[in-house]
């Protein structure tokens, strides 16, 4: 499918300016291993200060860097498997809005004015360009895949009454209508709690309120952010391995996608494990279903592997009758057409087993009290979002600049080796992590190196040393992947046009394929996911607005142990004292 | 569905129904549960060590910008090995989290609310309290420090 003009624009910059972002959130990460480890015992460097950077890593590597690659790969896929044009209407108010947003929000940011983690969590409060950019970005996001991409599947359906979805433009579908119902509680907690608190409409709001709303957001997000990755492992992945590489089945692919759909949303509370005010029953229930939103992902294992070895073997039928060897024959480090892919997904999907067994850990109701929020939560996701989510998005990210430019993929080794250097580090950094988090109690979101691991602070902790320089080095190998990542990247981005622009995915074929009338209902069960959280959340939001909470809390800034309602009338108040004295 | 990817899928539905039962088992039969919801306390302002009888305790703490508040300002407390303790925890400003390093006890600290968890203190020595949630600008320099003798 050729692009030109302003959509060719639109889909290389939804590319390209997350990515220049990036290159900020990835320095910022390699800067925090430093800091934790006392390396560099300081509160801030180069004028941007410890927290103030973690709250940009957190918000540009996992919000808009991910957000902006979704909304990109879904116009992408819509475009080219669906077969319509994009409206440039909608795909222009969608990216001001995007763009404005974020903006906004790393103003805020840039500026100090939104020290908060991306968390946000209340009482702290921030400038409120920092809320409504967020909002502006998530809105943007929302556009395209309601005024676009539904009517061009409706329009597609209409001239092909019997075929079924893609499961590419299924998979797209499911995460967008995940991300639209993730949106609502989010939405509340910002509109209703964070913004009128930040311009001082209200004094004070329900804290365990917000962090509930917050949770009924945060959990799914992270499957909004795994899903494009999940695509492209089914329908993607194997037409890498070989030309003639098949999906081993495309109704294991749809039924994943509907679990996903159903169980992301009821298991919020999983974040909340170690909460007072919520009742310990739930919490329970919660786990159970982070327990069921294991099963698509198992599933999804299967079917990977088995599309592995069909392809493996369809590429060299001399392996055909081995149980194991054909796992030789995968293109681990190639350089002929597009297998340089395979590194991204190959490296993303060795780190991923690791997280989600990690996961598992996490859910594990009390055995949470062992890690939660100690260094091995981070050093679980980033085997997650930062491992497989990350690295898929930046393969395909390369991969899309190639098609849309019309140039060929520049310095391809440099290209195929940067993901094996970013899982050894990854590995490195995560095992430091996750050993001293859950061993030793080695905390997360923490300047540790001004303190716990200063041998002149009373807190000293030398027990956490070795896993802070550990980590140091893994870091250290990340940040040398992401380099030779950006070297082919804006070496490809800025080569001169061999080709005609395009957009184009190498998609494979099933080998099992069969109707599934039941699992392409997404009305039928997008209704069933939004009983099933709504009903899962009833009475946990009963108990932390009703039974388990006491009185409302008044806004803090990240300075001072005082209200900032109190803390701007002192203000004033010794203003008019030091004017009075001028007098 | 082939042969294949049914057994997948029941080894996957075994692994975690097995998984699931464990954890009930540690909850329920091993009593290693999870703080719930109280509704009976009211958020205090102060931090108090009060002591029932000689090897019970009931301590009640504030977290705030930036240090535990464990016994009316005291961040460091002593009490004998083999006490159990009833620890009830609150914040006096924004969220905090309460970490008493190498123990199950791991808390968050909400204004508004109050939080709960039971430990015995078995092994004589020092315990470390850590503040894992970001509180502002002293969050890393949060200090509390358990001593069992
Ligand atoms: C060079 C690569 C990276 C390094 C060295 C790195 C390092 C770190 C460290 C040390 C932390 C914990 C800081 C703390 O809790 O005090 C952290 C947090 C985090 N990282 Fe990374 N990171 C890297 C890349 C990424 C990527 C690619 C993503 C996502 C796509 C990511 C997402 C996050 C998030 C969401 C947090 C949590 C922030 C918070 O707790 O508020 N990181 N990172
Ligand atoms: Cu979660
Ligand atoms: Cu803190």
């Amino acid at each position: 499918m050729r692009v030109e003009g302003g959509i060719k624009f639109i889909l290389l910059s939804e590319i390209v300016f997350p990515i220049l972002l990036l290159i900020f959130g990835v320095y910022h990460g390699v800067m925090q291993v430093l800091y934790r480890a006392g390396v560099l015992k300081a509160d801030s460097f180069l004028g941007i200060d410890y927290y103030q950077g973690l709250t940009l890593h957190g918000v540009i590597n996992a919000i808009v860097f991910t957000t902006f690659f979704a909304v990109a790969f879904g116009n992408a896929i819509s475009l080219y498997l669906l077969k319509k044009p994009l409206r440039p209407a909608v795909q222009w108010i969608s990216w001001i809005l995007m763009v404005g947003g974020t903006l906004m929000a790393a103003w805020a940011m840039f500026t100090k004015r939104a020290t908060l983690l991306y968390t946000f969590y209340p009482p702290l409060i921030g400038h409120w360009t920092f809320y409504i950019g967020t909002v502006l970005l998530v809105v943007g996001s929302l556009l395209p895949f309601f005024f676009d991409w539904i009517p061009s599947a409706i329009a597609w359906k209409r001239e092909n009454p019997d075929k079924k979805l893609p499961l590419a433009v299924f998979g797209v579908f499911v995460n967008h209508i995940l991300w639209t119902i993730m949106i609502v509680p989010v939405a509340v907690e910002i509109l209703f709690q964070l913004f009128p608190l930040s311009i001082g409409l209200v004094e004070d709001i329900n804290p365990l309120l917000a962090r509930t709303l917050f949770w009924f957001f945060g959990h799914p997000v992270v499957y909004f952010w795994l899903l494009p990755a999940y695509v492209m492992l089914y329908t993607m992945l194997p037409k890498i391995v070989s030309d003639k590489g098949k999906l081993y089945s495309d109704p294991a692919g749809r039924l994943a996608f509907i679990l996903f759909l159903l169980f992301s949303l009821p298991v919020g509370l999983h974040h909340q494990f170690t909460e007072p005010g919520i009742t310990n029953a739930w919490k329970l229930i919660h786990a159970i279903f982070t327990f069921f939103v294991a099963l698509p992902s198992l599933i999804t294992a299967f079917t990977v592997a088995a599309s592995l070895e069909y392809s493996a073997k369809a590429e060299d039928p001399s392996v055909k009758n081995s149980r194991f060897y054909w796992w030789t024959r995968l293109p681990y480090l190639r350089l002929e057409g597009d297998k340089w892919l395979f590194s991204y997904f190959f490296a993303g999907l060795v780190l991923f087993f690791f997280g989600g067994i990690t996961g598992i850990v996490n859910a594990s109701y009390n055995l949470n009290l062992a890690v939660h929020n100690t260094a091995y939560v981070p050093g679980h996701f980033h085997t997650t979002v930062g491992g497989l989510v990350l690295l898929a998005f930046l393969g395909m990210s390369l991969y899309m600049v190639a098609k849309i430019r019309g140039t060929e993929v520049k310095f391809k080794g440099l290209a195929a080796l940067a993901p094996y250097f970013w899982m050894q580090g990854m590995f490195m950094f995560s095992y430091a992590m996750m050993v001293g988090g859950a061993l030793e109690g080695f905390p997360r979101r923490t300047n540790s190196g001004l303190t716990y691991l200063n041998p002149d602070s009373p807190l000293y902790r030398p027990e956490w040393v070795g896993y802070a320089q550990l980590s140091v080095v893994g870091g250290a190998l990340l940040g040398i992947g992401f380099i030779l990542f950006l070297i082919a990247f804006f070496g490809t981005l800025l080569a001169p046009k061999i080709r005609e622009s395009v957009v184009e995915f190498p998609i494979a074929d099933a080998y099992h394929d069969a109707p599934t009338p039941v699992l392409n209902n997404l009305k039928g069960w997008t209704v069933a996911a939004v009983l099933l959280a709504v009903l899962s959340y009833i009475p946990p939001l009963y108990d932390v607005t009703q039974r388990g909470v006491f009185h409302n809390s008044p806004a803090y800034n990240e300075k001072y142990p005082i209200p900032i309602k109190q803390l701007q009338q002192t203000e004033a108040q010794s203003k008019e004292v030091s004017l009075k004295e001028e007098k | 569905m082939d042969r294949a990817e049914k057994r997948a899928l029941i080894t996957a539905l075994a692994l975690l129904l097995f998984f699931f039962v464990l954890i009930v088992y540690a909850a329920k039969g091993l009593k290693i549960d999870l703080p719930t919801c109280i509704t009976d306390v009211q958020p205090f302002k102060e931090g108090r060590l009060i002591q029932h009888a000689p090897d019970r305790y009931e301590l009640q703490v504030v977290a705030k910008m930036w240090f535990f508040d464990f016994n009316q300002g005291q961040t460091e407390i002593e009490i004998p090995a083999g006490s159990v303790v009833d620890i009830y925890l609150t914040s006096a400003d924004v969220v905090h989290g309460m970490h008493i390093n190498g123990t199950t006890v791991n808390l968050m600290a909400i204004p508004g609310t109050v939080n709960y968890a039971r430990y015995k203190f078995d092994k004589p020595g020092v315990y470390h309290v850590v503040c894992h949630e970001f509180c502002g600008v002293g969050h890393h320099a949060m200090m509390g420090k358990i001593v069992v003798k």
